[in-house]
């Protein structure tokens, strides 16, 4: 029998209802921490500190349920708001956020799949390949991946510098490795604490996402932005490159929060200032959530390749007959509905999840990190090494797997092993 | 013309253990090898086990195999690694008396049932149909069999580099099998190219022993064998010197002479086991490197150097080693050399390490490996392996949970080799389960049930492991308060909790004597038995979140996959993952689980795949 695990089941949570599936041995005894678990279903206010909301709730016995183990739905409001502290209680309680297809998994192992709908399994291969691409674009495309890279490196080092005195015992290495292990677990547990605290992570969904408009210069970014806006909030002119600097919109789009980031106009330049504005703009669309492309032709060459998701639109429409214009708003609506139905998607599903479990991943591995630092005191290397691993094999979803031959590699720059 | 079961190629570690596991699972060996007094030589460092190495030869022993007795038989001096960490990475080690060693494996394998050791060069494989029926030699016999095992060392197109000088050989004083190697090119194995190298050999009788300091045994030695309690031959003490700085000006002004670092080889050598030029260059800050003097025998005046293998020419090894303390005029026996030699890319092999060639089997160095060690597991997987083939019976599992030896297959299988692959105790995630000390309760009784252990060796196990259950019942059966263990200088948390003298003996700095008072019948209990029982004890609150952190896949690791199973076209399955799968023909969901890339729901969809098939097979039989 496996550990207990959630995961918000409906793909879209703005429609109304979003649903938590919790399964596993301990299902109803965590949810009945936010809330009397009914026999069948009922209705029931989910407390955890605060009121979280009021929820339909239902419960399924081991054996009568989709993975055939004891099973909660919890059927909440679907406003990301809600979502978010309801996936945060279900942490709390110490429920592990299941990862893509584990469901499915646990219902085969169970018996509970009817194995002529195999093939129907094939949707789930896409979906996780999805989620986990639009996860390692969220988690390494920001600052969070910088952050993530020097939590690797402090890990990997940490478990070499351990590692090294355990396989390599009767070589040419130091003995007492404890001053430096234990600055980098410290330092690694400070980092990771204040990340939980919750400055990036909740990052979006506070702060909402960011969608930049792109395209070459003078094709209409800023009167677009200004028509969205429905503010002068960026220059507008007939002279190409005007825009040298990153603007930032806030605004609300069909209940998002979205900052709109109107570029420097994306062309090679002599202009040492507009060069360095137009390289700002890149490197900025490259990080925003979204991006618009808008096009001065349907051929343009465009100076960055469009990620999954983005939106490619013609630009002055009101000179072209077709395409969007923010001068006339010709288009416009048909903008707005794709990118809120893409930013939508991804803030009801993957999102959400994948927060939670960047969440659930830290505070495991600030836990791991606790004991392998009492214990580099106290107990064996191999204790410590344990730990170390754990806190690694936590980590894995941010910073990669760390593999042995990270470790070696480690040691044999550091360290001249070799009777 | 002769047949048999299995034959076995090659004398080496790998291969004298493989035809001793075919032959005690029953089948009839032949162990071709060019001479039978080399079968068994250490061609390099004259001593086995060490970290991770100490735990595969723990292994082969609990399996009834011959690398460890041999050892004890040859054990010149003791040391247990790490013997001030915890047990789970201690690790045996002894050095060994070259002669007494080879003659105590030749031995065993003249005595083994069912084992014939034939001398002569095989020069070919006797191919029909496309399976591997036997081998040709030199002379032009032929001797027919089910299976071949090729355990072809550093032989295979083998070429010796000293200085710019390079010859072929497969050792010093070997040839190397050249027309074999040409013989396996044809099978279109991929093949790439390793190298190691060997320090130069010593005279003793030239060192001035008297200014080294010395290094002594362990004052309680422990065996590389479980059948074993004390060693069985005289014991000695290793020297130690150091390089110093003009030993490392003579190899820096010489580099270009090397073979090495003078662009002569084209093999990857294994980043741990460095040449002095290695060392002189990456760690140009050090001013000085530790050089351990191990004799090779009692009445045997030869000293391996350990630390300083080279592949300059002989006259600058001359120069740099007379530059070390104690050495000033030591007389060089032999120069050190490197050498290259083929290997085949292991992930090409089954996990009895069969070959894609039906009938023909893989173990040693030709797998990407060193050390005597790995060669010896190798051997007898394959040995194992190749036997419950021929015979129709099943043959051990291997598994990273359950044995180094399980690691290793894994590792060579599912990652492949990018330097010679060396065991080290990181390499296995289950460390605190798999430890020297317990090889015997992971593998013997399962060697006992596919005929790979003698009754002898499994009646010992029982006895021990009805002691070890005794003493642990009557431990766990105890429990006592705070208060109480106070009472013997043990201090815990007052909580009240009564614990259980088997979990109180896990606690740091708790002996035995602080037992005693407390269950009087533990007094009885020998030291052995004792000893088992703390280092079971110790690690027990890890075996559960071990078996946590699988818990998910776990219960269908060991899940088999039909050979069957088509991937490429399978619904859902990229193109790319479709491919490694066709390529690396998991055999287990644990297996598929490790090929790069794997996602959890390709591996339900594989787990799908197997469920469907054996419904479709209920049904049709």
């Amino acid at each position: 029998m496996g550990d207990t695990i959630f995961a918000l089941a409906s793909a879209r949570g703005k429609a109304g209802v979003a649903v938590f599936r919790v399964s596993g041995p301990i299902a109803v005894a965590s949810v009945g921490r936010l809330c009397a678990v009914p026999e069948r279903m009922g209705l029931r206010r989910l407390v955890w500190g605060e009121v979280l909301d009021e929820a339909l709730v239902l419960r399924f016995a081991a054996g009568a349920s989709f993975t055939g183990e004891e099973v909660v739905e919890l059927q909440v409001h679907g406003s990301l708001a809600v979502i978010r502290v309801v996936s945060e209680a279900l942490l709390a309680v110490g429920l592990r956020p299941a990862e893509a297809g584990e469901f499915t998994r646990r219902a085969l192992e169970n018996g509970r799949l009817d194995l002529a709908r195999v093939e129907g399994l094939a949707d789930l291969v896409d979906a996780e390949t999805e989620a986990q691409r639009r996860q390692a674009l969220r988690v390494f495309s920001g600052a969070i991946g910088a952050r993530a890279e020097g939590w690797r490196a402090k890990l990997i080092r940490a478990a070499a510098l351990i590692e090294a005195t355990i396989d390599f015992a009767d070589e040419d290495v130091p003995v007492d490795v404890t001053p430096e292990v234990l600055e980098l677990i410290e330092t690694l547990q400070a980092e990771l604490r204040a990340e939980i605290a919750g400055s990036v992570v909740a990052e979006r969904v506070r702060d909402g996402f960011e969608v930049a408009i792109i395209g070459a210069p003078n094709v209409g970014k800023s009167t677009l932005l200004n028509a969205l806006a429905g503010r002068e909030a960026a220059i507008t002119s007939e002279v190409a490159g005007t825009t040298r600097d990153v603007i930032e919109v806030r605004m609300d789009l069909g209940g998002l929060a979205v900052t709109l980031l109107d570029t420097a106009g994306l062309r090679e330049t002599e202009d040492r200032v507009e060069a360095i504005g137009v390289a700002r703009a890149l490197k900025r669309a490259e990080q925003a959530d979204l991006r618009v492309f808008l096009l001065s032709a349907p051929d343009e060459e465009l100076m960055m390749a469009p990620l999954a998701g983005d939106v490619v639109v013609l630009g002055k429409g009101d000179l072209r007959g077709d395409g969007v214009s923010g001068l006339t708003g010709q288009g416009v609506d048909e903008l707005v509905a794709r990118v809120r139905a893409e930013l939508e998607a991804r803030a009801a599903g993957a999102g959400v999840m994948t927060r939670a479990r960047h969440r659930y991943a830290m505070v495991a591995a600030v836990e791991a990190l606790e004991i392998a630092a009492n214990r580099v005191r106290v107990a064996g290397a191999e204790l410590v090494a344990e730990e170390l691993r754990q806190a690694g094999r936590a980590l894995d979803v941010l910073v990669g797997r760390v593999d042995v031959e990270n470790l070696l590699d480690e040691i044999f720059s550091s360290f001249c092993i070799g009777k | 013309m002769k047949h048999f079961d299995v034959i076995v190629v090659g004398g080496g570690h790998a291969g004298a253990e493989a035809a001793a596991a075919a032959a005690r699972m029953g089948a009839r060996v032949a162990l071709v090898s060019m001479r039978r007094d080399r079968i068994g030589v250490m061609s390099c460092n004259p001593a086995i086990g060490g970290l991770g190495k100490g735990h595969l030869v723990r292994e082969i022993d609990a399996l009834d195999g011959i690398m460890g007795l041999a050892a004890d038989e040859a054990g010149i001096q003791y040391r247990l690694l790490n013997r001030r960490k915890g047990p789970a990475v201690q690790g045996p080690r002894v050095q060994a008396d070259r002669k007494l060693y080879r003659l105590a494996i030749l031995g065993m394998l003249e005595r083994q049932a069912g084992l014939e050791i034939i001398e002569g060069e095989v020069v070919d494989l006797v191919d029909e149909a496309g399976k591997i029926v036997g081998v040709d030699l030199a002379e032009g016999v032929r001797i027919t069999s089910a299976a071949v095992i090729l355990t072809a060392g550093t032989f295979l197109n083998g070429v010796i580099h000293i200085g710019n000088v390079r010859r072929s050989g497969g050792r010093e004083g070997d040839v190397a099998s050249v027309r074999l190697g040409q013989r396996l090119a044809g099978f279109g194995l991929d093949r790439g190219r390793l190298k190691t190298g060997t320090p130069a050999r010593l005279d003793g009788r030239t060192i001035n022993w008297a200014i080294l300091d010395q290094q002594p045994g362990d004052e309680m030695p422990v065996m590389m064998s479980f059948a074993n309690r004390s060693p069985k031959v005289r014991q000695v003490a290793c020297g130690i010197t150091h390089t110093n700085e003009r030993t490392h000006d003579i190899v820096r002004s010489n580099l270009s002479l090397s073979a090495m670092y003078g662009g002569h080889i084209e093999g990857v050598g294994p980043r741990y086991c460095p040449s002095i030029e290695d060392k002189v260059v990456r760690f140009a800050d050090k001013s000085e490197h530790q050089v351990f003097l191990e004799p090779e025998g009692l009445d045997d005046d030869t000293v391996y150097p350990n630390g300083i293998s080279s592949s300059l020419p002989a006259e600058v090894q001359e120069a740099y080693i007379r530059s070390i303390r104690g050495l000033d005029s030591v007389r060089i026996l032999q120069p050190g050399y490197a050498i290259e030699y083929d290997y085949f890319d292991p992930r090409a092999l089954g996990p009895g390490l069969e070959t894609v060639v039906p009938g023909l089997y893989f173990a040693g160095q030709i797998n990407g490996t060193t050390g005597y060690e790995e060669a010896a597991a190798q051997g007898l997987v394959a040995g194992a392996a190749a036997a419950s083939s021929v015979l129709g019976r099943d043959g051990p599992i291997f598994t990273r949970r359950n044995s180094y030896i399980g690691v290793m297959i894994d590792d060579l299988r599912m990652r492949g080799v990018t330097e010679p692959y060396r065991m080290f105790t990181s390499r296995a995630e289950f460390r605190l389960q798999l430890r020297a000390d317990n090889a015997d309760q992971r593998l013997t009784s399962m060697g006992r049930d596919v005929g790979l252990v003698g009754a002898g060796r499994h009646a010992d196990f029982q006895k021990k492991m009805a002691n070890v259950h005794g003493l642990r019942d009557c431990l766990a059966n105890v429990s006592v308060t705070p208060a109480e263990l106070q009472a013997v200088g043990i201090s815990t948390s007052r909580d009240g909790a009564r614990r259980s003298l088997l979990q109180v003996l896990a606690f740091p700095n708790v002996c035995w004597d602080q037992i005693v008072p407390l269950v009087p019948d533990v007094a009885t209990a020998d030291e052995a038995t004792r000893s088992q029982v703390w280092c079971d004890a110790l690690y027990a609150q890890y075996l559960d979140r071990q078996d946590n952190d699988v818990a998910g896949l776990d219960r269908n690791a060991l899940t088999p996959i039909p050979r069957e199973i088509s991937y490429l076209g399978l619904p859902g399955l990229s193109n790319e993952l479709a491919s490694k799968l066709e390529r690396f023909r998991p055999s287990s969901i644990q297996e598929a689980e490790r090929i790069e890339g794997m996602t959890p729901a390709a591996l339900v969809l594989i787990l799908a795949q197997c469920r469907k098939f054996a419904s479709l097979k209920a049904v049709h039989g």
